[in-house]
């Protein structure tokens, strides 16, 4: 199954991921309304870690066995059978943050605007390639198999 | 051959899994005392909160045991076992064969000695018709008391508090939450909890329940009474074995497993809250009757009855997530460490802040954390824990809130991230 | 975002008012902001701080007297001389096939860009056995190119390793070579030796055994086209542990170049030392010597070729530079152009050009440039402003503050990642891809399938707004003629 790696060499921390993520899970998909007008505004599902000139982007690794799916209490967190990334159904979800609990990568959020739920990468379910990959400027994040 | 499953929750539903993720024919039968679809049991306190809608607690959808051809006997108790001729048998004296057994009748409330148990008004709550007897008898209550301030009592205290009953907690120790808290964490959510309109009594418990015929008071062990409608008993949970008592079935406090999920007696295997399996962080055999416990236990259980055996049970440990009054809290792993030598521990904490962070160190590794208030990827240091990785290089960086894979020295990076799950 | 990525602090985010104010007098024009912006919310204007008019004392000329009566020091700059004087490229014109000669497809039939660069004998000698023939004597080394375009020489220093690992890269990938520069070879890219011109400098900085045996060939440097007579710079900030290894110096202490080097006091003394490379390395390695264009030199050149020089690299005063002072840079030297055809010229007259290649370089913008230069008699095209270009560089000339926006002419390891060794290298070889097959077309638009037909062919050259004098030099006839 293909996924998102990072090769935190050429990272040069510019959140760019960040920013189109965030537009891809909103509303409107468009960058201004997206950071100027919607209410509340979305989250990025992907987060970059920096420190002095060393910075990485990391997200949900869509695990083969993941942990998250174990300790979700209200099935909320579920394979999609098509694509075999892990998704989040947030009507489903209770907000108890086990699977925050036991990401080890700390790849899930709480999205504490409006109703408390779970927040983490879906893969851009439905585009061929992720956003964050497509438009990081300096090809730090690659989808591929392994 | 035929699998038979004692159970129908967490470790069950898990178990038909992975059983169809090998082997698509294999007969398998459930048998639970309940007569629901299996149901999420940590949901009921947000049932009766009133925050999910009825519907929301079945967490598989209604078709699961016809698309997975599982026979079922909802609403049927199994009363005795016969291990050398493989059947169970059921109260109305139903045998039911079996090749491979799975038990996961998980656990039960603990019922303490208690004066006025059998009166009306007096709850247990564990199991979903709990949480609808609750909200019934919510309409003639207006003050309720929970007795236990662990991790049940106190979600059902809140409960009862948003559906807008005067709630009293009273709990044994000295602080609530003393199985997986410190008293610095529990002294955040007491204060928490008493601002919001919770009554907190600490170092007393309830001696007897009064009443005629229906509960109108609790009398303490210090003598003091407390009118009440209410009563929820929330002392904690026991491995549910009653069936299996008198058997060659290795008990202590619940069935025993080994890495397989096997038990002593040939081709019976247990799962969930009902086993006692191997800590890696006590180092011993314990009860961990947690959700996510019960589910990798299930998937092992199922995994090895199917025949696949490479998966493997490697140890559990404690862990829990609940928010407490709107302050989020994580715990996993050894808490309060013994004064002795060999633990050390990191903590930071920010009074009159609600944010609390600890990590408790045995050697050069990761045995314990309690994390309040702030809990953003407080999974990075579960999986620490869990894969028992040296930290000593990276010690201090652990109390920071930017704590993430950035603070690995870069050879651990490396493995952690493309050492995908 | 604009606010991280400008190393110049042009931007600043204010977390009380959450807005971004821009500090223009901070911008150097380097773009990388409005490059990265997702919402194309920047751009970059020349700022209107106007001066009366004045043809003689222009924005500019008032603004440097400023800045030295303030410091009291030399005037610092990057890149090549930016001043008007005239580009001769563009008063040359080029020929096309009409009627008689037929053009030729590039696309459609085979076309001949190998060059080879070194000492050709003055005969073959050979041996035959009916139709096989064989030479008797072997060949002078050579270095074989698969288009007439090399990478010039750009120091590791002024530059990044990735900005160098990139140019090591692209030329393996395309057939050609690329330059040391003065900074040495650093150990990770030996592996790239065989299409490397290892440089040897006045500081003779990174010069050690090996990295003699491990250059395909190695270039004497005696100056360089932006700052003719003057030595290199690099600030004791951008000496680095990386750098110091691998140049042999102390950390942090400034890399100065001396002027001359010190043991070629003239023409003899050239003469000793490119022997005594060739001995060094067993002849097996052809011998380039570097000088800036001035006014003689033709006569310098003729004697670089006599002192056994195998290739005269000539740099013009539209070079470019990491680091030189501005008043050097914009007043000395001459135009590529003239000195090529001049020394083209003088080796022909003496009846020796065969006796070493010419390579010229100094701010070739394009294809046309390098066809024109082969015309007028190049061998091939040294291309380093370009290169750097194709890389990212948008030319904002302040490569000697150490921080390049682009991650090129810098040795901060913040920015050094933007630079992303895999695009670079893609995006220099779709450069020298994109060139050679304008080259082509321009060759089979003449009607010739190969270079070498083109070669020294001032024929297929005419001059456009040029007076007697400048056609006289050039060698080429008035468009009409």
């Amino acid at each position: 199954m293909k996924r998102i790696f990072v090769k935190e060499e050429v990272c040069i921390g510019c959140r760019l991921c960040e920013v189109h993520c965030l537009v891809e899970h909103s509303k409107s998909k468009n960058i201004f309304k997206a950071f100027k007008e919607e209410n509340p505004r979305a989250l990025p599902r992907i987060h970059v870690e920096e420190k002095g000139t060393l910075s990485f982007s990391l997200q949900c690794r869509h695990c083969e066995d993941p942990y998250c799916l174990e300790a979700c209490m209200s099935g909320a967190l579920y394979r999609d059978k098509k694509t075999g990334a892990i998704l989040h159904n947030k009507e489903q979800c209770v907000g108890c943050w086990m699977c925050v609990m036991v990401c080890p990568y700390g790849a899930i959020q709480r999205d504490l605007n409006g109703k408390k739920a779970a927040s983490k990468c879906d893969l851009c379910v439905g585009k061929e390639t992720p956003i964050c990959v497509m438009k990081c400027p300096n090809e730090a994040l690659e989808y591929r198999e392994g | 051959m035929a699998i038979v499953i004692i159970g129908n929750s967490a470790a069950a539903v898990e178990a038909i899994e992975a059983i169809r993720k090998v082997d698509r024919s294999v007969p398998i039968t459930v048998i639970s005392d309940e007569p629901h679809s299996a149901y999420s049991r940590p949901l009921i306190s947000y049932l009766l909160a009133g925050e999910i809608k009825p519907g929301q607690i079945y967490y598989r959808p209604k078709n699961f045991y016809e698309k997975n051809g599982i026979q079922t006997f909802l609403g049927k108790r199994v009363v005795k076992t016969f291990f050398k001729e493989k059947a169970v048998q059921l109260e109305n004296g139903e045998k039911i064969s079996y090749d491979r057994l799975l038990i996961a009748t998980g656990g039960k409330p603990f019922l303490p000695k208690m004066e006025g148990l059998d009166k009306s008004g007096v709850y247990t709550f564990t199991k979903l018709e709990d949480a609808k007897k609750i909200s019934l008898a919510l309409r003639d209550a207006e003050k309720a008391v929970v007795i236990g301030g662990g991790l049940i009592g106190l979600k059902a205290a809140e409960a009862l508090k948003k559906r807008k009953i005067e709630v009293t907690v009273v709990e044994l120790a000295d602080h609530i939450l003393s199985l997986t808290m410190d008293e610095t964490a529990s002294s955040i959510l007491e204060k928490a909890l008493k601002k919001e309109g919770v009554h907190l009594i600490t170092s007393n418990t309830v001696e007897a329940i009064l009443g005629d015929g229906h509960v109108d008071s609790v009398r303490l062990a210090n003598k003091k009474l407390i009118k009440t409608q209410l009563v929820v008993l929330a002392i904690g949970v026991i491995p549910n074995v009653d069936p299996f008592k008198e058997t060659s079935l290795h008990i202590e406090k619940g069935i025993l497993v080994n890495e397989r999920m096997e038990t002593n007696v040939p081709d019976v295997y247990a799962a969930g809250d009902v086993t006692q399996a191997y800590d890696k962080i006590l180092k011993s055999y314990r009860t961990i009757p947690i959700w996510p416990n019960a589910c990798l236990q299930g998937k092992i259980a199922g995994y090895q009855m199917a025949g696949n055996k490479k998966y493997q049970y490697e140890g559990s440990f404690m862990m829990n997530s609940i928010e407490v009054a709107n302050i989020p809290t994580i715990s996993i792993g050894l808490t309060n460490p013994p004064q002795d030598n060999g633990f050390q521990v990191i903590k930071k904490f920010d009074r009159g802040s609600d944010v609390y962070r600890k990590v408790i160190l045995r050697g050069d590794a990761i045995v314990g954390a309690i994390f309040t208030g702030h809990i953003e990827r407080a999974g990075i240091i579960t999986g620490l824990l869990r894969d028992g990785v040296k930290v000593k290089g990276f010690k201090k960086e652990l109390m920071s809130e930017q704590f993430g894979f950035i603070s690995f020295p870069k050879a651990l990076r490396k493995e952690r991230l493309l050492n995908l799950k | 975002m604009c606010v991280r990525q400008c190393a110049f602090k042009g931007h600043t985010y204010d977390p009380e008012s959450n807005e971004v104010s821009s500090k223009e007098e901070m911008c150097v024009g380097c773009h990388r902001c409005v490059t990265l912006c997702p919402t194309n919310a920047l751009t970059v204007r020349q700022n209107p701080l106007e001066f009366r008019a004045n043809g003689n004392w222009t924005g500019w000329a008032i603004r440097n007297i400023f800045k030295q009566a303030e410091t009291g020091g030399v005037l610092l700059t990057g890149m090549g001389n930016d001043r008007p004087y005239p580009i001769y490229w563009d008063h040359l014109l080029l020929n096309a096939s009409q009627v008689t000669n037929p053009s030729i497809d590039p696309l459609r039939e085979p076309m001949e860009l190998r060059t080879y660069l070194g000492r050709k004998p003055d005969k073959l000698k050979l041996n035959h056995n009916g139709s096989d023939f064989q030479l008797k004597d072997p060949l002078p080394s050579q270095l074989k190119l698969e288009t007439p375009i090399l990478f010039s020489a750009m120091s590791y220093g002024a530059i990044s390793y990735n900005a160098c690992e990139s140019l090591a890269r692209a030329a393996e990938a395309l057939g050609i070579y690329w330059n040391t520069g003065e900074g040495g070879l650093h150990p990770n890219l030996h592996q790239y030796g065989k299409n490397t011109i290892v440089q040897v400098a006045s500081g003779r900085f990174g010069v050690h055994k090996d990295y003699l045996d491990i250059g395909a060939a190695i270039e004497i440097k005696i100056g360089q086209g932006a700052k003719p007579g003057i030595g290199g710079h690099l600030p004791g900030e951008k000496v680095v542990e990386d750098i110091s290894k691998t140049r042999m110096i102390p950390k942090g202490t400034d890399a100065l170049s001396p002027a001359p080097q010190h043991d070629i006091y003239s023409i003899e003394d050239l003469r000793m030392l490119i022997y005594a490379l060739k001995e060094a390395t067993r002849y097996t390695k052809p011998i380039s010597v570097k000088i800036a264009a001035v006014h003689n030199a033709a006569a310098i050149a003729s004697g670089m070729v006599r002192a056994g020089a195998d290739i005269v690299a000539l740099d013009g005063f539209r070079g470019g530079t990491g680091a030189a002072p501005t008043v050097i840079r914009d007043n000395v030297g001459i135009p590529i152009e003239f000195a090529l055809a001049a020394v083209d010229q003088r080796l022909r007259d003496e009846g020796i050009r065969h006796e070493a290649s010419i390579l010229v370089a100094g701010g070739f913008r394009n294809s046309a440039d390098i066809f024109k230069a082969i015309a007028l008699g190049a061998d091939a095209v040294y291309i380093g402003t370009a290169a750097l270009i194709s890389m990212g560089c948008h030319v904002c000339q302040k490569c000697y503050t150490g921080k390049c926006n682009w991650g090129i002419a810098t040795q901060d390891p913040y920015l050094e990642k933007r630079l992303n060794p895999e695009i670079a290298t893609e995006r220099l070889t779709n450069l020298i891809h994109a060139w050679s097959h304008e080259i082509k077309e321009m060759l089979g638009g003449m009607g010739i399938n190969a270079i070498e037909s083109l070669r020294g062919n001032r024929l297929a050259l005419r001059g456009i707004g040029l007076t007697d004098t400048e056609l006289d030099i050039l060698g080429v006839l008035p468009a009409g003629r």
